[in-house]
């Protein structure tokens, strides 16, 4: 009699540990696929042609390139695509350029009014973009950089360069203070310390940096969309906003969902490989700050 | 090859007075060794002599030239840390030559300099590897080969061997003793909370405590002429007993003190009798814990081959001569 | 220097004078601060600056620089007609603003209490350790790296009323009978912009928590386990009042986040009063509509809710910021 209890007691608790793991499982199998679902279906339409956009299927019926070709061999496209591997670079590269001097001062130098200044720099990365956008306008008007991609690499450090230089000092800032003072006492100046010894140490928070800015900046839409009026200077976001047929029921939804993916991709790849990280990156300039 | 004279040196961070007035000569090619308790000021000492930190008050002096505000690189130190701080994305070589580099010294004699630091320290075969290629010992020898390089006039060592294991820290004190002698003139200042290392490597010890100087000597006259209770009690393992009151009272003593090896075991005139606690056998030594009635147990060293049982009773006295007095204030009043 | 004694007094408190170390790495830090200082003073200060001036004036998109200065008129201003009755006119009269505001508002509190509810909830699966949780991890980096205007696109796909699959598979569940215009009709454009915003944004929340829950020492979990304390009564105990400061930083960081929202609204619900928020309104009256001075102002009071609201965030949130030791 208690030897049956006994084992019914244990098989029952397996029972109960089952029924946790796979509730936990469901759990994470409904995360996955809500996360992912979009963009899966957004590659599953690009594939579609004709009138079967219009049948909503839930696995890939047929593999269609027509939507792919359609956008790659537009040249406005190509021509946006350009634009925004353009402007995102130079704007990651000119915010490191002057964030690393930047957040060097910041995270090792002691002086006057340094928390005020790192509150500043955090302020100014919260700002509202539109609170900008007048003044902007003006100044990109005056100096003749309208509907130019130098108005976008311009108007994008607003945000880039408080961001690379908040997380690039919680990067440094964590850097041992001994390596430096041994560089001091080897005769280091600070610009010497800065190029020699912490920059070669801080080329994965760098990617890292860089990385998170040039996201923001290839997604940005606000400032692309309202200092550019022509295809020779909007980027892709603008591009595929604007997408749109010869009336309301024409939207072309197989070549915006191709153009989407094309875009995409390459950012998911990215991420996916530098998972770590961003994951690191985005803490850094997140929880610390 | 140098010779330090701090004269009042005080240094504070915002309104913490760390370091209170330090008066202190260092001799030219000595070894002295800073000790004390953690928080005593003893590394913020050095790094005040480094040039790391800004002097608050007082003057300091390398052979007579107030340095006080002179950068580090061109006060002729050399320092090693105590987390080595090696350059980690350069090579051993690289790590060594660094400083030179900087000092645009030329490529030939840089090289001799390094090769010449690395053949002293058994580390010329590792001098193209990376930092993380080496165990901590050879790590720790590559920041003392690059404190060579720099052909420094001071060696300022900042608790170098408290990050290795407790072998290698014997066998690095060993090499750092021998290191000393070779560099025949060099002044070197030694930071450590290690009584023990404090004792083995220096010419003199200054022992610190709350920002002060307690004593400075040479390790036996801190032994043998302690200037108060505070370092009667730092210097010497296992600690000085002491003991006050009915103890301290044939002495005319506030406060008495006994090192363990100063006792002896057995009646006889003025002895003191109580209980074993605990003796604890080394080998070649024990440490008997008796209960004297005093507030804390009083340890007697003896012979290894003796035994012990604890609640034995036991008659001990301290030998003639050997007993540290102390007033009220914990001034020495010599021994008796 | 004489023999004469210095009082000690007078010496204490003479301030030391600055080492060459000291001097150096100053000097140097602000050179290098001043390319930074420079180039935010040109994109950030100077505009906002001129933001608010022509929210005072009465500029528009082709007369910038002959526009004449209004004082507060754009704000509030009120003619008296001859009749004696008194008309008030303004951005803080004006009842779409206010049904920005409201937009907004009602928007950021509730896409950003999902989210850190849904953020939680994934950060404690990634937090546990099964098989396959690196795949996990990056399934839910996946919104996060979807421009917002892709996005939006793909959402309004999925949301269209004709072929979309929510209305789809909705139907097969039979929990709708008709399909709804999602982002058209005006019951559900709200709510079709707070799915995509808390879809959007539950993984960087979850990974901001994620950090915090990977601090907390695994063995106050076992000790917790030890004592037979249920793992709920754990969370609620242990977990969330050890993550609450990082939790609290996200929160608010999200909220301001939220408070800026435009692209999305922009393009998913296009024209949409349902939806517009303060960023849609003002850059409508910017640009499109031509009301540039009106549009300034609307801009300026956004700019001045972000700014009460990140100095209560800075003091709220106590953000601490420790240098380096020098």
């Amino acid at each position: 009699m208690s030897t049956i209890d006994q084992v019914q007691r244990v098989s029952s608790f397996d029972l109960w540990k089952l029924v946790k793991k796979t509730a936990f499982y469901l759990l994470v199998l409904f995360i996955v696929v809500v996360m992912v679902f979009p963009f899966y279906y957004a590659i599953l339409t690009s594939f579609k042609s004709g009138t079967n956009l219009f049948i909503v299927t839930y696995w890939p019926h047929e593999l269609n390139f027509a939507n792919y070709l359609n956008v790659l061999q537009s040249a406005a496209f190509l021509q946006n695509f350009a634009n925004s591997i353009i402007v995102a670079t130079l704007t990651v590269l000119l915010s490191l350029l002057l964030a690393v001097t930047a957040s060097y001062a910041l995270s090792r130098v002691n002086f006057r009014g340094r928390g005020v200044l790192l509150m500043t720099i955090l302020a100014v990365s919260m700002f509202p973009q539109i609170a900008v956008l007048a003044g902007l306008f003006e100044l990109i008007r005056f100096y003749n950089l309208f509907n130019t991609l130098w108005a976008l690499i311009f108007s994008y450090t607003i945000f880039s360069l408080p961001f690379t230089v908040w997380v690039l000092t919680t990067f440094m800032r964590d850097l041992p203070v001994e390596i430096e003072e041994a560089a001091i006492v080897d005769g280091a100046t600070p610009w010497i310390i800065i190029w020699r010894v912490f920059l070669p140490l801080l080329w994965p928070a760098m990617v890292t940096t860089g990385l998170l800015a040039f996201i923001a900046a290839w997604n940005e839409y606000l400032f692309a969309l309202t200092f550019t009026s022509s295809n020779s200077a909007r980027t892709v976001p603008v591009a595929i906003a604007l997408f749109s047929g010869n009336s309301e029921h024409e939207i072309p939804w197989g070549t915006i969902m191709a153009a989407s993916v094309l875009v995409t991709a390459p950012l998911v790849v990215l991420v996916l490989i530098f998972q770590r990280k961003i994951i690191s990156g985005l803490t850094a300039g997140g929880v610390k700050g | 090859m140098a010779e330090l004279q701090l004269r009042d040196i005080r240094k504070s961070f915002g309104t913490v007075d760390v370091i209170k007035g330090v008066d202190l000569t260092i001799n030219s090619g000595e070894f002295m060794v800073f000790v004390g308790p953690s928080g005593c000021g003893k590394s913020t000492l050095l790094r005040l002599i480094a040039g790391l930190e800004t002097i608050t008050g007082g003057t300091l002096a390398f052979d007579g030239q107030i340095v006080n505000n002179l950068a580090p690189s061109k006060r002729g130190i050399a320092m090693v840390f105590q987390s080595y701080a090696l350059y980690p994305h350069m090579t051993v070589y690289d790590n060594m030559a660094f400083g030179m580099q900087l000092a645009h010294a030329g490529k030939e004699q840089i090289r001799e300099r390094v090769e010449k630091a690395a053949e002293l320290l058994q580390i010329s075969p590792y001098l193209k590897r990376l930092p993380k290629q080496l165990s901590g010992g050879q790590r720790q020898r590559v920041a003392i080969g690059r404190a060579i390089v720099r052909d420094p006039k001071v060696f300022l060592f900042d608790e170098p061997l408290s990050n290795l294991d407790a072998a290698l820290r014997v066998a690095t004190r060993l090499e750092i003793a021998k290191l000393h002698h070779s560099m025949n003139g060099a002044t070197m200042i030694y930071v450590t909370h290690d009584q023990v290392e404090a004792m083995t490597l220096a010419d003199r010890i200054c022992v610190l405590r709350d920002g002060i100087i307690e004593q400075v000597g040479t390790p036996v006259e801190l032994y043998e002429q302690p200037q108060s209770i505070f370092v009667a009690g730092f210097i010497g393992s296992p600690k000085m007993n002491f003991l006050t009151g009915r103890f301290a009272e044939p002495y005319g003593a506030k406060t008495i003190g006994v090192r363990s090896e100063h006792i002896q075991i057995g009646p006889g005139e003025g002895a003191w009798t109580g209980k074993v606690i605990h003796s604890e056998n080394l080998g070649s030594d024990s440490y008997v814990y008796a209960d004297m009635g005093a507030d804390e147990p009083v340890v007697v060293r003896e012979d290894g081959t003796k035994k012990h049982q604890p609640g034995e009773p036991i008659s001990i006295r301290p030998i003639p001569g050997q007993v540290h007095r102390f007033d009220a204030e914990g001034r020495p009043l010599g021994r008796q | 220097m004489s023999d004469i004694a210095i009082p000690a007094k007078a010496n204490a408190t003479r301030r030391p004078d600055e080492s060459d170390l000291v001097k150096q790495r100053v000097r140097a830090a602000m050179w290098f601060l001043l390319p930074m200082l420079a180039a935010l003073a040109v994109v950030a200060a100077w505009p906002l600056l001129r933001t608010i001036w022509f929210s005072m004036t009465d500029a528009s998109l082709t007369h910038l620089a002959d526009a004449r200065f209004v004082w507060f008129n754009n704000y509030l201003h009120w003619t008296v007609l001859k009749s004696g009755k008194v008309i008030w006119s303004g951005v803080l009269v004006d009842p779409a603003w206010w049904n920005a505001v409201w937009n907004t508002l009602r928007f950021a509190v509730l896409s950003v209490a999902f989210e850190t509810v849904f953020g939680v909830i994934v950060a404690l699966v990634l937090n546990a350790e099964f098989p396959g949780r690196g795949i996990v991890r990056a399934a839910v980096l996946i919104p996060w790296a979807i421009p917002t205007i892709v996005s939006a696109r793909m959402w309004g796909w999925m949301f269209n009323d004709q072929f979309g699959i929510i209305n789809d598979m909705l139907m097969h569940l039979g929990l709708i009978s008709t399909k709804i215009a999602w982002t058209a009709s005006a019951d559900t454009a709200f709510y079709a912009i707070l799915i995509v915003d808390i879809w959007k944004t539950t993984p960087f929340m979850a990974l901001l928590i994620l950090a915090a829950l990977q601090m907390i020492p695994r063995d106050i979990y076992e000790a917790a386990a030890i004592d037979g304390v249920h793992p709920v009564k754990t969370f609620f105990r242990v977990t969330l009042p050890l993550i609450r400061p990082a939790l609290m930083v996200a929160v608010i960081f999200r909220l301001l986040d939220a408070m800026r929202i435009f692209d999305l609204v922009y393009v998913l619900t296009p024209n949409s009063a349902q939806t517009k928020t303060m960023s849609v309104i003002s850059r409508e009256n910017l640009i499109d509509f031509d009301k540039f001075a009106y549009g300034s102002a609307e801009s300026t009071l956004l700019f001045l809710i972000i700014a009460v609201m990140t100095i209560l965030y800075i003091w709220i949130g106590q953000v601490r910021f420790e240098g380096g030791t020098r």
